[in-house]
């Protein structure tokens, strides 16, 4: 425990936004699974690109303009080997999450899903997980199966097998930990299951990817996806790792400058990996800063960060199991979540209870975290959450506990 | 400052709302929401010679929302429906009593006007539809 305190107190000094005051108290920072805090050497990095080698990247011969590539396909082999992908032509750069998902129910999506086929989906999805696939699915003629969840969150996984058998099924796609209750699935079971059918699978790794080990060799996913935002990078980077062959196989998504061989007048020929997937500009400066924000993981340690996260939310769910009138949501092992904590406090609405929270600077998500399927099957409306990350601290947490205290009483709860 | 928000008057009208529950005869019923928080309004109306003769709300959301379209519907009963388009985002907040409201929740305290906006020209459209084109008009709606 104390070897962790200081440490933390370490890493808190390179987050300069933990300096700010809001209300005239400090900045508790409890929305992490929306978005991360940036590290010092993140941010100047970005200022650094644009201050002494801004150039477009991939054709130039000119010094800065190689500089400039050099740097942005340097977080590509910094994310192959960060999710220990088989080759660095299997990073495609996105905008986000979304955008990665976006782009495999486009490209490989209307090349494999037909008339009468299924995707499988769960309950526990964040709506970029479910709306790309209803888009597809509406166009195709094709439809979506859930796998359900019990009260606890935790995914049915007998019906795994019928599901997957039985419906002509052509993808899984599964978020890896849940946005809006913190469950982790158990992925690599599932992907041998669904390979054991043939079935390829996706994993949206939004929240999965900054908090825990992701292997993708070991897990064998055919797709992941995350954000580099949710990982200390800056926002308007995301990945999508695929399989190669399965690159290889798919169409372009955006078609443009870069992702091409040769352009005649009425044909074309596409790009190698991963430049195919990758048309016009990129975000470059963000995809340097996200190199930078990849250093500042490995150089804690992932599984350090995980341990942190575990004593954190264990301490959390234990002070507030103790508060009357709360209802937590999601697995009550800290083991099988990761830091996301829902709950609601007796009849108080989220929103409300993230306004009283923010006198205390505390900042925490309300409402229904873009996972209403999930909402209708808790039958709540909406829920606190409060989610950690490397840079929280049990301090924090007593603050937080307090203003609940505070919370209470003004609702003369 | 949450100490002002939340006042015994909000509360109260939160947890014993005013004119709250369905209509069963009701001559428009409207319904809207916020998708930044989920908040949900219904409002049923009984229209009798240009007032409204009975109001109802129903919905979920904050403690704000909720308690602001009781005091609504209490403010609103009995008088022409027309008058609806008159009142403004200062008028709720005054009589809300929050007049300090951040950008993120005057959206929640605003929310029942507007439904109840939306439905005064429904009420219209199909009666004098250029009644409503003008009510709508005049109503700051979007």
């Amino acid at each position: 425990m104390q070897a962790t305190q200081i440490e933390v107190n370490q890493i808190r000094k390179d987050f300069p936004i933990l300096l700010r005051r809001i209300n005239g108290k400090p900045l508790v920072y409890f929305d992490n699974a929306a978005t991360t805090q940036k590290p010092s050497s993140v941010i100047t990095s970005i200022s650094e690109y644009y201050t002494t080698y801004n150039a477009n990247i991939h054709r130039a011969v000119y010094q800065i303009a190689e500089e400039a590539t050099n740097a942005f396909e340097t977080t590509r082999d910094k994310v192959s080997s960060f999710i220990n992908a088989h080759s660095r032509e299997e990073i495609i750069f996105t905008r986000n999450t979304t955008e990665s998902i976006n782009l495999v129910a486009y490209s490989w999506g209307r090349k494999n899903v037909g008339r009468g086929d299924t995707i499988i989906l769960s309950e526990l999805e964040h709506h970029s997980n479910i709306v790309p696939w209803q888009i597809l699915c509406q166009e195709r003629g094709a439809q979506i199966k859930y796998l359900t969840i019990d009260q606890d969150g935790n995914l049915d996984l007998s019906e795994l097998e019928s599901c997957t058998s039985n419906n002509n099924v052509k993808l899984i796609s599964l978020s890896h930990m849940s946005n809006a209750i913190g469950n982790i699935i158990p992925i690599k079971y599932i992907v041998k299951i669904a390979h054991s059918f043939g079935i390829p699978i996706f994993v949206d790794g939004a929240q999965s990817v900054p908090h825990l080990k992701t292997d993708v060799t070991d897990i064998d996913c055919d797709f992941l996806a995350f954000s580099g935002h949710k990982m200390l990078g800056p926002t308007g980077v995301g990945v999508l790792y695929a399989k190669k062959k399965i690159l290889e196989e798919m169409n372009p998504f955006i078609g443009g400058g870069d992702m091409i061989k040769e352009v005649h007048k009425y044909e074309t020929s596409y790009n190698d990996l991963p430049h195919k997937f990758e048309g016009g500009t990129p975000n470059i400066a963000d995809v340097i800063g996200f190199g930078k924000a990849l250093d500042y993981l490995n150089k804690i340690g992932i599984e350090n960060i995980r341990r942190h996260e575990i004593e954190l939310t264990k301490y959390a769910l234990e002070e507030m199991s103790n508060l009357k009138n709360i209802q937590l949501y999601g697995s009550p092992d800290p083991y099988q979540r990761g830091g996301i904590i829902s709950f609601n406090l007796g009849d108080i609405h989220p929103h409300d209870l993230a306004t009283i929270l923010n006198e205390e600077a505390i900042a925490i998500r309300s409402g229904h975290h873009c996972a209403q399927v999930l909402m209708e099957k808790l039958e709540v409306p909406a829920t606190s959450r409060a989610s950690f990350y490397i840079y929280n601290t049990i301090e924090e947490i007593n603050i937080f506990i307090n203003a609940l205290h505070k919370a209470m009483r003004l609702f003369r709860l | 400052m949450s100490d002002d928000i939340y006042r015994e008057i909000i509360l109260d009208h939160y947890r014993n709302p005013r004119n709250k529950g369905k209509m069963t005869d009701a001559d428009v019923v409207i319904h809207d929401s916020n998708p930044l928080c989920g908040d949900q309004i219904d409002i049923y109306l009984k229209v009798k010679d240009g007032d409204i003769d009975d109001i109802k709300f129903d919905g979920r959301g904050c403690a704000i929302s909720q308690a602001s379209a009781s005091m609504l519907t209490e403010m609103i009963l009995k008088k022409p429906l027309t008058l609806a388009k008159d009142i403004s985002k200062e008028d709720i907040l005054e009589n809300i009593g929050l007049t300090n409201l951040g950008p993120a929740r005057i959206k929640c305290a605003l929310l029942s006007l507007k439904v109840l906006k939306m439905g005064m020209v429904k009420y219209y459209e199909d009666k004098e539809p250029v009644t409503a084109e003008k009510l709508e008009k005049d109503s700051n709606l979007y």
